[in-house]
């Protein structure tokens, strides 16, 4: 194939380069730097913005998000791992078929689907009205923290279920029969072969829910009502009403951080890349 | 039993997921604003959600970004890949990595880097701005939905195409393309899905002038519950059904044609 | 058609490097038209490299390759007179059958009717009739190699490169296709480059084999005369197996091995030359203990279908035997072989022995 060489791929190169190492390399270091006084064009290097993280109230912030995070990826991993064993074994053609059922909702807007829940939630709504019949008066689900952890849940669980369906798809049934015929019981073919094998999925899974969840400000706006702030309410908070550059570039440093850390060691886990893209089609 | 205990679970997981969807269609057909009990049915909110100039101008531009968006991508990342594919030098480990950030990094990183860029460059905040993001972050979607096809290629099919008499041209066009072909469909797709959905980063950088129909709706919905978006909710979810039932009957028809 | 003995390829100290490893060192050898002639050698020698620059698809560092005494280096792939057999076939996946075959001469641009006919007639030829809708990726190996050949041969070239073509197949099919491949070629008049590391394939159906190692050649000649008269241990070994030994040439006709001196016919090596002695397994006669020229115990039998292949140590040596008589381990017995079996070769240096 030598008529195509590989400086055809040259001009996207370059576009990388522009918009996205070039952009990273800014605000890496806009986190570095500081106004004090507001003065047109007068910055100095520093450390200040990432010492201002330090203090109690963000550190909080930073605890929540990773914690609401963590809590939306393990209830997704509960409801997706035996929800993916379920699936395996039904007939060929039915699994396609739920697993489509299962992507549709993922093609309505994302913020059409955190807005649903705001009507669902909401006092007038139907669960309300339900949970009125049972006697319990005026409960209004919206704008608490289970809310915004029930958001994420909806929006990102189809993420867990794909790569654990794929991996669980891809054990060879003869291998689960060969550990019973060799005597493994139930419990012992599921710790010792089908988790183990299911392992890349299950960490791909995790890191597809816990990313996009730990970074959201939309679904704590929307379903917190503001009133429980995640990094990425602070980082738009910064960026948008607050014009703090600086500040806000530290803090997404700081989450950027997290989220490698998170992958390496996931990356650990599994002993290889993970595969994020093109799993949804 | 067994059965029944899956399809229990399967019943109650589709409720789960399809419940919202389903309550903001029929309270979308609902004569009232507030969320409560029937109120007859109505299709006023329809109405007023084709008099709203600011819904439909964010529809437009939505529909504008994704169409200039898929297109650019799908043929840049396509070119590209078959451009990284080819690469038996250094460069290919960069490429891919620099190619994975914006799928790795979270939305509001690549939203406030861009926004950071766009300002720091001098630029205006408006519908380019919003289109060169979202030709970014499809690119990369692209590239790795077309890379794989490229490696999966049978050994030497191009250079069997040139010893049959086809000219390189005629060897990429009969023979290569085809086969990447689904590929650069899923690409397509991806980007174009992508674009329509995303809020986040256009969010950033699209300023005060231009707004998608992600944006129309988060400031809608801060606001609070409005049937509008109701009765916008129904139209999309029909349109996306619509377009799932077109390519489940295109496919199968493709199938039957393979047998 | 064109008489036996026109040189239609002739390959001139041709040389290809990757980086700094050189893969074709000055290689010289020529093809006549009709000929079936195979390049033999193991994997990495630098076979399919060669056959890939003459089809157009690598491009030499230096030498020449002429197709009828025109140089071939200017033209590309796509319009030389050559067409190639790929190794894993390479069948466009998204073509059926008929496609497959009808690509070359679509691209002629060949009236449709024409290539209608062409296309049946080759597919009938290669067993396929019948078969012009199937989806290529449902066929069996066999199957796409016939796909692969008919689609190579309809456009009637010259000259037809075969790149191991047999290799992904089983053995009895592998056996059916050589005959086919050998029928056809006698059946077209095309000529035929044929590259295997199989020894026996390239014995049953080559007019003749080029032994590739390293880069070299290291034999051009029939199978007859590569068989009986290999030039060097390298070319013994590899085509068939080979008691290969450590030995001193005495004086003309009489060699000196494992300290036994045995008479043979080889002559024009200095006195006390250390040279090595090639016997084939089969030309070894068993005797009786102590009657023959060396005496040893047979360490192993295997029966292998046709004869036992036997392993005798000789003081720390050991000999390959291949006899219809049956023996058991642990027998004590001698060997002799006729003098005529006894083949002497200069010690080479590079070309060592596999």
């Amino acid at each position: 194939m030598k008529s195509f060489k590989e400086y055809i791929a040259y001009p996207y190169g370059l576009w990388m380069l522009i918009f996205i190492a070039v952009p990273l390399l800014v605000v890496v270091w806009f986190s570095f730097l500081s106004n004090p006084d507001f003065k047109a064009g007068v910055y100095t290097f520093t450390l200040d913005n990432y010492q201002e993280f330090m203090d109690p109230v963000y550190l909080e912030l930073l605890y929540r998000s990773f914690l609401y995070a963590v809590i939306a990826t393990v209830i997704c991993f509960i409801i997706a791992y035996p929800l993916g064993n379920l699936i395996i074994s039904l007939p060929g053609h039915r699994q396609n078929l739920m697993i489509v059922l299962m992507i549709i909702p993922m093609w309505v807007n994302f913020l059409l689907r955190t807005y649903a829940w705001m009507v669902l939630l909401s006092g007038s709504g139907l669960i309300s009205q339900f949970l009125g019949m049972l006697g319990f008066q005026d409960v209004s689900l919206l704008y608490t923290q289970s809310a915004v952890i029930l958001g994420m849940v909806y929006n990102f669980f189809p993420y867990m279920l794909l790569p654990i369906y794929t991996s669980l798809k891809k054990i060879d049934p003869d291998l689960l029969r060969a550990a019973t015929d060799l005597g493994a019981n139930h419990f012992q073919m599921f710790v010792k072969i089908k988790l183990p094998l299911s392992l890349p999925g299950i960490v791909s899974g995790s890191m597809m829910v816990f990313m996009p969840a730990v970074s959201t400000f939309v679904i704590s706006n929307l379903l917190g009502g503001g009133k429980y702030m995640l990094v990425g309410n602070l980082i738009e908070q910064q960026f948008l009403t607050l014009n703090n550059w600086n500040f806000g570039s530290a803090i997404s440093m700081v989450l950027m951080t997290i989220i490698f850390l998170v992958l390496g060691i996931a990356r650990l886990i599994t002993g290889k890349e993970l595969d994020t893209g093109g799993q949804l089609l | 039993m067994k059965k029944i205990f899956r399809n229990l679970a399967f019943g109650l997981i589709l409720l789960f997921l399809y419940a919202p969807i389903l309550v903001l269609i029929v309270y979308s057909f609902n004569d009232s604003k507030i969320m409560g009990p029937w109120a007859g049915f109505t299709l006023k909110w329809y109405v007023m959600l084709f008099q709203d100039r600011y819904i439909l101008q964010a529809l437009y531009y939505t529909l504008i970004i994704a169409v200039v968006a898929t297109t650019v991508s799908t043929i840049v990342g396509t070119i590209s890949a078959l451009g990284i594919y080819r690469m038996r030098s250094k460069l290919k480990r960069p490429y891919l990595l620099l190619n994975n950030i914006p799928v790795l990094v979270p939305d509001i990183v690549m939203g406030i880097t861009l926004m950071s860029l766009f300002i720091f460059a001098g630029m205006k905040m408006g519908l380019t701005t919003i289109i060169i993001a979202h030709i970014t972050f499809c690119i990369p979607y692209v590239i790795l939905a077309v890379l794989p096809r490229f490696n999966r290629l049978p050994e030497n099919i191009f250079e069997a195409a040139l010893d049959l008499g086809a000219t390189p041209r005629q060897a990429f066009w009969k023979v290569l393309f085809p086969e990447i072909l689904p590929g650069v469909t899923s690409g397509a797709l991806i980007a174009f899905t992508l674009s329509i959905d995303d809020f986040v980063i256009s969010f950033f950088t699209a300023g005060n002038g231009v707004s998608n129909l992600s944006i129309t709706i988060y400031s809608m919905a801060k606001a609070g519950i409005n049937p509008k978006i109701n009765a916008l909710s129904t139209i999309m979810f029909g349109c996306i059904m619509v377009l799932l039932i077109l390519i489940n009957i295109r496919s199968e028809k493709g199938i039957k044609h393979i047998q | 058609m064109k008489k036996n003995t026109e040189k239609i390829i002739q390959v001139k100290n041709l040389v290809k490097f990757y980086g700094d490893k050189t893969i074709i060192d000055e290689i010289n050898f020529h093809i006549r038209a009709n000929e079936f002639l195979t390049i033999l050698g193991p994997s990495g020698c630098g076979k399919t490299t060669l056959l890939r620059m003459i089809g157009g698809f690598e491009t030499p560092d230096d030498g020449d390759i002429l197709f009828e005494g025109k140089s071939l280096l200017n033209i590309p792939a796509n319009k030389r007179p050559i067409n190639t057999v790929f190794q894993k076939y390479a069948l466009f996946p998204h073509l059926n059958v008929y496609d497959n075959v009808a690509f070359g001469l679509k691209i002629q641009k060949k009236p449709s009717a024409e290539i209608a006919s062409l296309v049946q007639e080759m597919l009938r030829m290669v067993n396929l009739q019948g078969q012009e809708q199937r989806d290529v990726n449902s066929l069996s190996g066999g199957e796409q190699q016939r796909v692969a050949i008919a689609r190579a041969l309809v456009n009637h070239p010259q000259v037809l490169l075969l790149d191991e073509p047999l290799g992904a197949l089983d053995l009895k099919l592998r056996k059916n296709m050589q005959m086919e491949l050998k029928n056809l070629q006698k059946k077209t008049g095309i000529t035929f480059i044929y590259v295997t590391h199989d020894q026996e394939e390239a014995m049953t159906m080559s007019d003749t084999i080029i032994i590739m190692n390293r880069g070299r050649i290291q034999q051009i000649g029939s199978p007859v005369d590569i068989y009986n008269e290999p030039r060097n241990a390298f070319a013994a070994d590899f085509i068939g197996e080979s008691n290969i030994l450590d030995s001193i040439m005495l004086k003309d006709c009489l060699v000196k091995l494992q300290d036994v001196e045995f008479p043979c016919v080889d002559k024009g090596f200095e006195e006390n030359e250390a040279v090595l002695t090639v016997i084939r397994p089969e030309d070894i006669d068993i005797l009786p203990p102590g009657s023959g020229f060396l005496d040893g115990v047979i360490e192993s039998v295997t029966f292998l279908g046709m004869h036992y292949e036997i392993v005798m140590n000789c003081k720390g040596i050991n000999w390959l035997i291949h006899t219809t008589r049956e023996f058991f381990a642990g027998d004590q017995i001698s060997i002799q072989v006729d003098p005529n079996n006894i083949h002497i070769m200069k010690k080479e240096k590079d070309h060592e022995i596999i």
